[in-house]
């Protein structure tokens, strides 16, 4: 995907999302650390251009609350979390670059829960890779891609997205 | 951050002292959130044994690894077959039998954290090792000095009190030396040990030739439970000269911080008015250390399970 698609998609997301979600100042979009978070902003952007109205952006760092932290290997550096104080009764849209095994959008729940009860948490994503592990499903889909268990999904905000098969450079 | 348990704050380097400043710092969020609870170590299991009478570090500890969803068996000394005569090492054994994942461990003996984790495949925590070292307290000094100050390079420490008696400084002077600060000791003669100079400490003596130059003033509690020989002549005395009231704290720099490892003697090292004055940051210690708490059982625990091993990774 070119940077200019890259553009075309997220505007396009954004307006879906208005269409499903409704008047932004009751959503909260909720970017995961590290790749959702710029996506979250641009889309927040893309809102407030059609709407005139700019959804409240905030992000998590799922780290605390992934099932794979018991590797052997050293811990992950702890990123941060920033979500309305009480989100109880409002709309979530969790927003994330790549959906692949699902388990990340599984901890960012988990972790949102913890903050509150929202009304309810929608999932968009710029690209769908495909191979989940668990049963979710993404609200708001950019591009939906095939690719390889071991191929890696490079998003580049502003830029493009890259699939790099096995043995590629890195 | 890779090493299985924390022993001392000696062979810490800077990089592991910062890593564990900066993880803390993350983890004070989750405490001021509406449920101030993570499911990290769900699953795990962290005994905290105090052969030596604690409560606000115990409960410190205890509350951190709750924070966590550890299980947590809490061991007391005063409750216990120690006072039976069990040796340590078959109070340890018997605790390796119930499979834990860290042990929090405070004990008169200075070394025997050490021997328990050479010995068994926890993580070992000191929570204080008789005069030798207390890490965590000085890590949630450290962090509390770097809240205030920035950073701790270049900055002045100065130590006032029993630091013969004191694994709370101990530590401070390893991790601050590590960090780049300069670090300042008074006290009377009989609290200094020979071989401060050694650890990169200036020894002043008088609080008064100290007071001027620091950028944070820590004192240290009279320890009257370790006052085995006569080290000062009188309880009096020592406030006369070495402890900190409102005229003293006139000639420091009015954003002076002032830290102690608590509980304090009111009126011994520390004047009341100081202790409740607005250069005092004793509660936010009590808040880092909470959070320090966490970083550590964050770090340390690990026990690999990584047996069906998908990557998380989106």
């Amino acid at each position: 995907m070119s940077a200019r698609e890259v553009d075309r998609t997220i505007a396009r997301l954004a307006h879906e999302i208005v269409e499903r979600a409704g008047d932004p100042r009751e959503f909260t979009l909720v970017g995961v650390i590290t790749g959702g978070l710029p996506l979250a902003e641009r889309l927040a952007d893309g809102i407030a251009a059609a709407e005139g109205q700019r959804p409240e952006v905030g992000h998590v760092d799922i780290t605390l609350y992934r099932d794979d932290l018991y590797t052997g290997l050293e811990k992950p550096v702890l990123g941060e979390t920033r979500l309305p104080i009480d989100l109880t009764g409002r709309g979530i849209v969790v927003v994330d670059d790549v959906l692949f095994t699902g388990r990340t959008v599984r901890a960012a729940m988990d972790e949102i829960m913890d903050y509150g009860r929202p009304r309810w948490i929608k999932l968009a994503v710029l690209v769908d890779r495909g191979h989940r592990e668990l049963p979710i499903a993404a609200d708001f889909v950019g591009r939906v891609v095939s690719t390889g268990r071991a191929d890696k999904v490079v998003v580049h905000l502003p830029g493009g997205v890259e699939v790099r098969r096995p043995g590629e450079g890195e | 951050m890779k090493r299985k348990d924390l022993l001392g704050l000696k062979d810490l380097s800077r990089d592991e002292i910062t890593r564990i400043l900066d993880t803390a710092a993350r983890f004070r969020a989750v405490n001021a959130r509406r449920i101030k609870k993570v499911p990290t170590l769900r699953g795990r299991t962290v005994v905290s044994a105090f052969f030596e009478n604690s409560t606000r570090t115990k409960m410190s500890f205890d509350l951190a690894a709750k924070r966590l969803s550890a299980d947590v068996l809490s061991f007391a000394a005063s409750s216990s077959s120690t006072r039976k005569g069990e040796t340590l090492m078959d109070t340890a054994r018997n605790l390796d039998a119930m499979r834990p994942d860290a042990i929090i461990i405070r004990h008169s003996r200075a070394g025997a954290p050490h021997m328990l984790a050479r010995s068994f495949p926890w993580a070992v925590i000191n929570a204080g090792d008789g005069i030798n070292e207390h890490p965590t307290q000085a890590l949630l000094d450290m962090l509390t000095m770097r809240d205030h100050l920035g950073s701790l390079k270049g900055k002045t420490v100065a130590i006032v009190g029993d630091i013969y008696h004191s694994r709370v400084a101990r530590s401070n002077i390893f991790g601050l030396r590590t960090m780049g600060a300069r670090v300042l000791a008074a006290g009377p003669g009989t609290m200094c040990p020979p071989d401060l100079e050694a650890l990169g400490v200036e020894v002043r003596h008088r609080i008064d030739d100290v007071i001027e130059d620091a950028d944070v003033v820590m004192m240290l509690r009279i320890q009257r439970e370790r006052l085995g020989r006569a080290m000062i002549s009188s309880v009096r005395e020592y406030a006369a000269f070495y402890g900190l009231d409102a005229r003293r704290l006139e000639r420091a720099r009015p954003d002076v911080v002032v830290i102690h490892p608590n509980p304090i003697n009111r009126g011994v090292e520390m004047a009341p008015e100081v202790a409740d004055g607005e250069n005092s940051v004793i509660m936010e210690q009590v808040t880092n250390g909470l959070a320090v708490r966490m970083a550590m059982l964050y770090l340390l625990l690990d026990g690999d399970d990584s047996g069906g091993g998908a990557d998380a990774s989106a």
